[in-house]
């Protein structure tokens, strides 16, 4: 389980995060929603330890992150951030790769290619795994990246706006991928995500931040309803009932 | 391994241009000339590969291939040194014309300023390693505005000795003070050896090597120190020669194509071996001494720089 106790975090005098305390459940999906600025992105590389809190503490696991090695948290959890430049000549293995390095340190051994083989076919990159970064499109280039996470075999996994830059095809597909990962392996993975429906559809349990602070938390059924989301985005949204799933039609 | 043949390529074209520098022209007297080509050969191995070395690392560690070390204001705080010590002492002091303490008292104010500088930047979490290069900048061109205005004061005669420093050199290099230089680099590079691990990792950006697990803040604090030693000892063994490493780990990455810095790190040195092997040969029996090896490597490297800009710009 994550526990954030009481976490905040300013630049300057904005605080971007404020007083914030939130439980993550293991083995579900947990997505982050809330308008621009609210404070999703910064919560998750706190809880990810590559920002650090001003104030309060994160636990994983019943151990504080702070306190812990940091070789021993990247064999627990993994983050991918949403900006992923590369002007390194990389292909995509070589990349997927290099989410087995909390293990061997960066003499690959058998085990790790079985880890290897295992992330590229779940992101289905098999035919394209000797291509070179460079050469893939956006989304490709993303997919990669989340099989780089999966590689590392943590029990948490943090994706901020993994649908960035997809399209549809490829933004379910990686929401299925995130499903199974839950329900097959027990992973836990928290997201930070901007399209409601895919939160709607996908996620277990949504908490939603505005200004820093949690506006609402709790399971899906109880955050998409109007009420809820017009305190959250300031928008008036009906929500339609469409095969057992919510879908907000926000686009008037 | 294609790697490996290309390697041993280098290996083969670093020896050739040593024995070519050994060994052309020696005339008669070879007894007394080959013990005075060995030292400046084994100082031109020395400062090609920490420069090389140094050059990768910092670019590894900033995620950018066209700087190079001397942008945190080491060359230009050398010249400083050596211009302040002719302003207040003379040419003809000890301090100025003694080779061992000159290097001394060189390495020693490079190091602490570089020293001081990572202290400014790692005080606060979290700093962009962009605000260091920024205040090295503002630092070497604070350094460069000083020097000038000191040499414009100077003795015109006392200044011949200060231009001579101005462009690296192999001409004119003490035994002592190369194994001065040699041990230093050796402890240092022998410290290189935890972190090579790291540099793999670093290239990626911040984030995802902290996600690797690699300790951040740590890593680069000790890679940067490793670079300041290494720049200090190459500038105050033959002079500013920074450029030298932009070239040759360019060079190396459009060779190699590779990430591994392992392979990295042994071409980058032998390219830049290669090159001052070459250039000194050029130094020597074509310009007959009339030019500086820096001079050469600035113009080349020059041409080099002006055309990765172009190319970086047309993708």
């Amino acid at each position: 389980m994550v526990e954030v106790h009481s976490v905040s975090k300013s630049y300057g005098l904005k605080a971007v995060v404020d007083n914030v305390s939130v439980n993550i459940e293991k083995g579900k999906i947990t997505s982050f929603i809330g308008p621009n600025g609210a404070g999703k992105s910064t919560l998750l590389s706190i809880i990810s330890r590559l920002m650090s809190a001003d104030t309060g503490e994160v636990l994983i696991d019943g151990q504080k992150v702070k306190e812990t090695k940091s070789r021993d948290l990247a064999k627990k959890i993994a983050i991918l951030k949403q900006s992923n430049h590369l002007s390194l000549r990389l292909s995509v293995r070589d990349l997927v790769s290099f989410g087995r390095f909390p293990y061997s340190q960066g003499k690959l051994t058998k085990e790790d290619q079985v880890y290897i083989d295992e992330a590229i076919r779940y992101m289905e990159l098999e035919d394209m795994q000797d291509k070179y970064l460079d050469q893939l499109s956006g989304g490709q280039k993303q997919r990669a990246f989340i099989a780089m996470t999966i590689a590392q075999d943590t029990e948490y996994i943090l994706l901020d706006e993994p649908l960035n830059n997809l399209d549809m095809k490829h933004s379910v597909q990686i929401m299925k991928v995130l499903r199974r990962l839950a329900d097959e392996l027990g992973k836990t993975i928290l997201i930070v995500i901007h399209d409601i429906n895919f939160a709607s559809v996908y996620s277990d349990y949504i908490v939603a931040l505005k200004d820093g602070k949690i506006e609402a938390q709790g399971t899906v059924n109880e955050i998409i309803t109007s009420l809820t989301l017009k305190r959250i985005y300031g928008m008036d949204m009906p929500i339609q009932e469409i095969n057992n799933q919510k879908i907000c039609v926000y686009f008037s | 391994m294609r790697d490996k043949s290309k390697l041993i390529l280098l290996l083969i074209l670093a020896g050739a241009s040593i024995a070519g520098y050994m060994f052309i022209e020696l005339g008669p007297n070879w007894d007394y000339a080959l013990p005075r080509r060995a030292e400046k050969i084994a100082a031109i191995v020395l400062t090609g590969t920490v420069i090389a070395i140094a050059t990768l690392l910092f670019q590894t560690v900033t995620n950018n291939r066209i700087l190079t070390p001397s942008i945190i204001g080491l060359d230009s705080l050398y010249m400083l040194v050596q211009t302040t010590l002719v302003f207040f002492l003379g040419s003809t002091s000890m301090t100025v014309m003694n080779k061992q303490i000159n290097f001394a008292i060189s390495i020693g104010f490079m190091v602490v300023f570089a020293l001081l500088l990572y202290r400014l930047l790692f005080r606060r979490e979290g700093q962009n390693i962009y605000f260091l290069l920024l205040l090295g900048l503002i630092f070497g061109t604070f350094f460069g505005s000083f020097t000038s205005f000191m040499q414009v004061l100077i003795d015109p005669n006392e200044f011949q000795i200060i231009q001579d420093r101005m462009f690296a050199s192999f001409n004119n290099i003490q035994t002592e003070v190369l194994i001065m230089a040699t041990v230093l680099t050796g402890v240092t590079l022998l410290y290189l050896t935890k972190f090579v691990k790291y540099l793999d990792v670093l290239s990626l950006g911040k984030e995802t090597a902290i996600n690797l697990g690699v300790d951040y803040d740590y890593t680069v604090k000790r890679l940067l120190v490793i670079v300041a030693i290494l720049v200090s000892v190459a500038t105050a063994l033959v002079g500013p020669i920074t450029f030298l490493g932009l070239l040759v780990v360019n060079v190396a990455y459009e060779m190699f194509k590779t990430y591994k810095h392992f392979t990295l790190i042994f071409a980058s040195a032998l390219v830049s071996i290669v090159a001052l092997a070459a250039g000194q040969m050029l130094v020597e029996h074509v310009f007959t001494f009339s030019t500086q090896l820096s001079v050469i490597i600035n113009f080349i490297g020059g041409i080099y720089f002006i055309y990765l800009l172009l190319r970086e710009s047309r993708t």
